[in-house]
């Protein structure tokens, strides 16, 4: 199970050691991000409205949420899907666990989903002696490597090419050297096709729900989830509750800015629309809560369950580009990761809100327009009112306080201040001084505004 | 049940007041050509080929894929290599299919996606699990965007559907596009024209 005593900032120091590679990483989003640009474009003057379009949707969704899921429910089960409702992640990994169960099944295969990520099934299946191969190719190189996806579209962002290789080398048997994308690719084909042939249970996660309908939609490029959950004998699909949508009509403009948003494609490969079982088939689908009626009733964090998880607020954060995804220590990073997680847990996630530079590009880029930076801000007072800000900041912030609001105390120490850093500088451009470690002080001016001031314009 | 109610109840008390839901939105101008499909079906790539009133789609799939074995058709209307519907045929036994043909019901201009259904492909996997796809669809049937397009769909009653577009691709390592990930390596669009 996850482990963590490090902040956001120290599990960034540890990403930034290899500068080379800090560069990589920030150029490879930032190249996504540029092709999020030009498809964005592509659609002219329709991309605002679509987006407008998008969030109105989903505030009436969130505004009528507890009827639309009693209304997807009952469209589903006459359908002839199986509906189960779960109130957190361990009551959603103890569903999954009794349905293989009962079909006395030891083995799985899964094509991604953030929310069983959320819930951390894997590690808790894994416990239970059940086998879950990862079938999205990037899902795939983390789950070898005994890693978590560092990105929600992107799992293996972080991993070169040649690393890739060399764990082919360990557990598939590729030749050593080999680092053609092309032919590891194939390699893990080759290998995933004998586990979709050979599983009879497949997990997908699920992009739209309709309630309407009853169907739910599951977009991938690889079409992992579709070989999946086609082959399988039952098909269990695991979704948020804020994954509903009213009507089937509703996806034209959910699916123009899905893929679009994520990596500047038109559309994803497949887009499919899972309605009835097929013949034969059982079909699962397990609605989860762990904490979203709860940031339902806070106003201002409320719009964060708008989130499509295309990961365009990633890949254009200053911060993710350079800290890495890992150090955002929980299964949704980045900007928006930052505004979900401290909601399932103040303490663990208190630093989050504070990853970021609140320039705003998160929320400029957003499909659903969620107001991101406005919420990272917003969680910052939260946290610090409820007393999760760290000590050193709350005793800084005091001093400056009362240092602000005495003028005469304010003078004394800004003259004091001046004069110390001029004889000793080493005082402050030292490593105890977290301000320090990518900058210098600024030199100590000689005199202050005010004093300036007073001798030029006393007449 | 418990969950259920319980969720439904947090739910129902937090959620805020009513919004009405936004009238919806128009969709494009965009062209809704055969053209601009095919532009973007390249692109994305898949590749296209038209096929003339005169002209006979067996044909045609013969002259682009001469050396293919293990063909099946679930078109009625290409009746060489054709493959009736039997229930007792389960999806893995096709594994070893190197080309499947079948029929979509509309293109999409805007992102070169087919619409099909189970109706269409007969075989839920086949589609997927196929080397080589061959979908052939009408030229007329070419709308120019998603809004259309649901609009074409309506309140049609399939058990499963898909949007297809293109090949199975990846680019999950180092962002290199490779085409044939789980699926078909390569996907050929017929228009009829």
């Amino acid at each position: 199970m996850e482990q963590h005593t490090k902040d956001h900032a120290a599990l960034a120091d540890k990403f930034n050691l290899d500068e080379d590679r800090v560069d990589w990483h920030d150029e490879t989003l930032w190249w996504i991000r540029q092709k999020r640009d030009k498809a964005a474009w592509s659609l002219g003057d329709e991309w605002e409205p679509l987006r407008e379009q998008a969030s109105a949707i989903k505030s009436h969704t969130l505004s009528n949420l507890s009827e639309y899921l009693q209304e997807f429910e009952k469209s589903a089960i006459s359908n002839g899907i199986k509906v189960h409702w779960a109130a957190d992640a361990q009551e959603h990994n103890d569903i999954v666990h009794s349905i293989l169960v009962a079909n006395n099944i030891e083995q799985l295969v899964k094509s991604k989903s953030m929310l069983t990520e959320e819930c951390h099934l894997n590690d808790y299946l894994k416990e239970k002696n059940i086998d879950v191969i990862d079938t999205d190719l990037g899902e795939r190189i983390v789950q070898l490597a005994g890693e978590t996806p560092s990105h929600i579209v992107l799992p293996c962002i972080h991993w070169k090419k040649e690393e890739i290789g060399e764990l082919f080398h360990e557990h598939l048997g590729t030749p050593k050297g080999n680092a053609d994308p092309k032919f590891l690719t194939n390699a893990a084909r080759i290998d995933l096709r004998e586990k979709f042939l050979t599983r009879r249970i497949a997990i997908t996660g699920v992009n739209f729900a309709i309630a309407e309908t009853g169907e739910f939609v599951v977009c991938t490029n690889e079409g992992n989830a579709d070989m999946g959950a086609h082959l399988a004998d039952i098909h269990i699909a695991c979704m948020g509750i804020e994954k509903l949508i009213p009507e089937r009509k509703d996806l034209g403009v959910f699916l123009r800015l899905l893929a679009r948003s994520a990596t500047g494609q038109p559309i994803t490969t497949y887009s499919s629309h899972f309605k009835k079982p097929r013949k034969g088939q059982e079909v699962h689908i397990v609605l989860v809560d762990n904490g979203r009626s709860r940031q339902l009733g806070r106003e201002d964090f409320r719009n964060s369950l708008k989130c499509i998880r295309c990961g365009a607020c990633f890949n254009t954060c200053p911060v993710y580009r350079r800290s890495g995804g890992h150090s955002y220590h929980t299964a949704i990073a980045g900007p928006i990761g930052s505004i979900l997680s401290p909601n399932l847990d103040m303490a663990k996630y208190a630093d989050l809100p504070f990853a970021s530079t609140l320039c705003g590009s998160c929320s400029n880029v957003c499909p659903v327009k969620i107001n991101i930076h406005e919420q990272l801000y917003k969680w910052r007072q939260v946290l610090t009112t409820e007393g999760h800000s760290p000590k050193s900041k709350t005793v800084a912030m005091k001093i400056m306080a009362g240092t602000l609001s005495s003028p005469g105390f304010f003078s004394f120490a800004g003259s004091w201040g001046r004069k110390v850093m001029r004889v000793i500088p080493g005082l402050l451009n030292n490593r105890f001084n977290p301000w320090y470690k990518q900058r210098d002080m600024p030199a100590p001016p000689k005199q202050s505004f005010t004093e300036w001031y007073k001798k030029n314009h006393q007449q | 049940m418990r969950s259920r109610d319980n969720i439904l109840k947090a739910v129902k008390e937090n959620q805020p007041p009513l919004e009405v839901k936004p009238v919806a939105y128009a969709g494009s101008a965009l062209e809704g050509d055969v053209a601009a499909f095919q532009r973007v079906l390249e692109t994305i790539g898949g590749t296209c080929y038209h096929v003339a009133a005169d002209e006979s789609v067996s044909d045609k799939i013969k002259a682009v894929f001469p050396d293919a074995k293990n063909v099946v058709s679930v078109m009625t209307s290409v009746q060489e290599n054709f493959m009736q519907f039997a229930a007792n045929v389960t999806g893995h036994s096709l594994e070893h299919i190197e080309l499947a043909i079948m029929e979509a019901e509309f293109g999409v201009a805007e992102n070169g996606a087919v619409w099909l259904t189970e109706a269409n492909s007969k075989y839920r996997v086949l589609p997927f699990i196929t080397e080589y796809l061959v979908v052939v669809i009408d030229a007329v049937d070419i709308v120019p965007d998603m809004q259309a397009a649901y609009e074409k769909i309506g309140t049609q009653d399939y058990d499963f559907g898909v949007f297809i577009a293109g090949p199975s691709k990846t680019a999950d390592i180092e962002q290199s596009l490779v085409l044939g990930a789980h699926g078909p390596k390569r996907m050929t669009v017929l228009i009829k024209d």
